[in-house]
């Protein structure tokens, strides 16, 4: 069976990345090993030779300095985006994107916006430990003034990045590493996807399932298995964190009275729990049952037999499911 | 020996006492072809002086909140350096940053107004005494966290190099131990950014005294490790000051790269309203105000012929320039809550 046009993951980013910085030319694009090297997992190989050092440079192992540099320049008139490799150090530049970033808007009285981009590669299940593996996204989920996006497949890596780089916000955009070279429909007409819409990737009856990023292929190979056993299940593709599209999540509990969260990360603090949180005060009449599917309480193991059972999987979404499902009639 | 230059035009900051140094006076002196421009500068110090003062009788009253941090005593600073740039330079300012904002432009009626809480205030009240940011003066902001303004003038540096234009970062000596001021040095040197960085050295962090918690002999020093052109000003002359700038920022303007400028000099008040400064030793203070930057830059102008009467006039229309700003700023009303419409994200 022949398939429509086919872009990966890494690709879709790249593409993003060239179609912004031709369009708009106050992006620039900088980090460590971003240009000669075309970044270490391959997502932006050819821009430097593209585009030029003007537009595209590679930087000092700083993450302070590239997100303090990035802020001043936002608020000064070009677009910067820039990648700090693995999202666990965004600990690093913290104070430039929580503290500057992400409060001038107000602060200042609406004075200039922040279009400014951070890419991290994000997520478990590459054996890289406890401190290159996190989704950092709830460090940062209750900062108001920040934008949080972490697409689920190709066309969404394209339309949201290019989203992101035309937002006059400061975006943390979080690209799940078992998914670059995840392949799948490329985006008609380079389309943008705007930051702020879940999608609903699967309709169902009985049961809703929301997540982000790689959550959302794990569960909708999880809720295969569950049509299996009769449960017709409706995924939602968060596909950012902040702003929290609340209405998509609330229009299909009206509809199945059921909701499981399916995060990459620990339940206490997170945002799958909050997402419930919010249901239970927004929709509590529609809900028969919520709960929240999550990794353990402990830093991310390495050894694989350790991490596989970390980390949530179509497996033990399912699982879960089926259980609650028993459990509740 | 480093192969940077590092003439020192003043103290050096060196041994365990924050005393001013003699050899302040000596050193090379920059001609005064422009008297008008350092008479404006003088006025400028001085509506500083008042501004400090009146902010700090209104913190007694009840009427600035929080906490507040006062330049009294750093006036020349920020004055000098901004004489030397263009309108639409940009600079980063500190915590300790009202100075910075007035030096770069900001009117003194908007900028008391914010202390004030006032829906007139530059950032309507939004912002408060440490974190005030006017872009249309090219003030990209005053930041709260010691080092902020390191890196966000290294970012407006990177507009400018793109666009025209240089970005300076006003800092403490604090802030010199903070990551941002290392990563940030590092980083616009490689990338050669318009960039003037700019210590004001004034020899406590916070209640600490610098000598004791700053490795190595002395801040424009760390600029030779980067490779970047350092020297020390004696930071209570408007003249030194203005010199030193208009060289740094000359650097710049050429793409050159970036340069450090340690300006020495001290603070009147404690690091905060919370804090009387008991830390400092006996006869310190006093010291200073001998040196007090108005005694100075005055004895300067004067040297240089401008008359006592044409500065006494100067100061006489900050003072009165100060004083509706602050009746003003007292006026006007406090921002309705009711009414705010604040939303979070930009369109």
């Amino acid at each position: 069976m022949s398939e429509p046009a086919q872009l990966e993951f890494r690709t879709a980013i790249r593409d993003a990345l060239a179609e912004e910085i031709e369009r708009d030319p106050d992006v620039v694009f900088f980090g460590e090993d971003v240009a000669a090297a075309g970044g270490v997992f391959k997502a932006t190989p050819e821009l430097h030779e593209r585009f030029g050092e003007e537009r595209v440079f590679d930087t000092p192992i700083s993450e302070l300095a590239l997100a303090g540099a990035a802020f001043g320049a936002a608020v000064t008139g070009l677009r910067p985006v820039f990648e700090v490799m693995f999202g666990d150090f965004m600990a690093l530049p913290m104070d430039s994107l929580v503290n500057q970033a992400a409060k001038f808007w107000y602060i200042s009285n609406e004075q200039a916006p922040v279009p400014l981009v951070v890419r991290s590669a994000v997520g478990g299940g590459g054996r890289f430990g406890a401190i290159h593996s996190q989704f950092h996204a709830t460090w940062f989920q209750g900062v108001p003034g920040l934008k949080i996006a972490a697409p689920s497949n190709p066309a969404d890596a394209k339309g949201l990045l290019k989203a992101a780089i035309r937002d006059d916000n400061p975006v943390i955009f979080l690209e799940h590493k078992r998914l670059y070279s995840v392949k799948g429909p490329a985006p008609e007409n380079g389309d943008v996807v705007p930051l702020g819409q879940a999608n609903v990737v699967r309709e169902g009856s009985d049961l809703t399932i929301v997540s982000i990023a790689k959550g959302v292929p794990d569960s909708l190979a999880a809720a295969e298995q569950l049509a299996a056993d009769g449960i017709d299940s409706e995924v939602i593709d968060l596909r950012t964190l902040r702003p929290l599209d609340l209405e998509t999540v609330l229009r299909s509990v009206e509809k199945t009275n059921r909701v499981m969260a399916v995060e990459e990360g620990p339940r206490l603090g997170g945002w799958a729990a909050n997402l419930v949180g919010a249901l239970a005060a927004e929709a509590l009449h529609d809900l028969d049952d919520a709960w929240v599917v999550a990794t353990g309480e402990t830093p991310i193991p390495y050894s694989p037999p350790l991490e596989d059972r970390f980390i949530p999987t179509p497996d033990s979404i399912a699982a879960a499911a089926r259980e609650r499902a028993s459990s509740r009639g | 020996m480093s192969d940077v230059d590092l003439p020192v035009d003043g103290p050096t900051g060196e041994g365990e006492s924050a005393a001013p140094d003699a050899t302040a006076q000596a050193g090379t002196r920059p001609a005064l072809d422009e008297p008008a421009r350092f008479v404006q500068g003088f006025e400028r110090m001085v509506l500083i002086r008042e501004f400090e003062h009146e902010i700090h009788r209104l913190f007694l009253k009840g009427e600035v909140h929080g906490t507040t941090h006062l330049s009294a005593g750093q006036e020349a600073v920020p004055v000098g350096v901004c004489m030397a740039l263009e309108p639409s330079d940009y600079v980063a300012g500190t915590y300790r940053g009202h100075g910075h904002a007035l030096a770069k432009g900001t009117p003194p009626e908007p900028l008391a107004a914010e202390m004030l809480g006032r829906a007139t205030g530059v950032c309507g009240g939004r912002a408060g005494s440490m974190n005030v940011i006017d872009l249309e003066h090219g003030l990209v902001g005053c930041f709260g966290i010691v080092g902020g303004s390191i890196a966000a003038a290294t970012g407006a540096a990177l507009s400018a190099k793109r666009k025209g234009g240089v970005a300076v970062a006003f800092f403490g000596d604090g802030a010199t131990n903070q990551g941002y001021f290392h990563e940030c040095l590092n980083f616009s040197q490689v990338l050669r950014l318009p960039v003037v960085f700019v210590c004001e050295n004034n020899f406590y962090g916070e209640f600490t005294p610098m000598h004791q918690v700053t490795a190595g002999a002395a801040i424009s020093a760390r600029g030779a490790a980067y490779g970047i052109p350092a020297r020390v000003v004696d930071g209570n002359d408007l003249l030194a000051v203005e010199q030193a700038a208009a060289e740094a920022v000359a650097v710049a303007r050429s793409g050159s790269g970036p340069s450090l400028l340690e300006c020495q000099t001290y603070r009147h008040y404690g690091h905060s309203k919370s804090d009387p400064a008991t830390y400092r030793p006996k006869g310190e203070l006093e010291s200073w105000l001998e040196r007090d930057p108005l005694v100075v830059t005055r004895a300067r102008l004067v040297e240089a012929g401008v008359t006592d009467e044409r500065l006494d006039e100067a100061a006489e229309r900050a003072k009165e320039t100060m004083a509706r700003a602050a009746d003003a700023a007292l006026a006007a009303p406090y921002p309705d809550p009711e009414r705010e419409g604040a939303s979070e994200f930009a369109p």
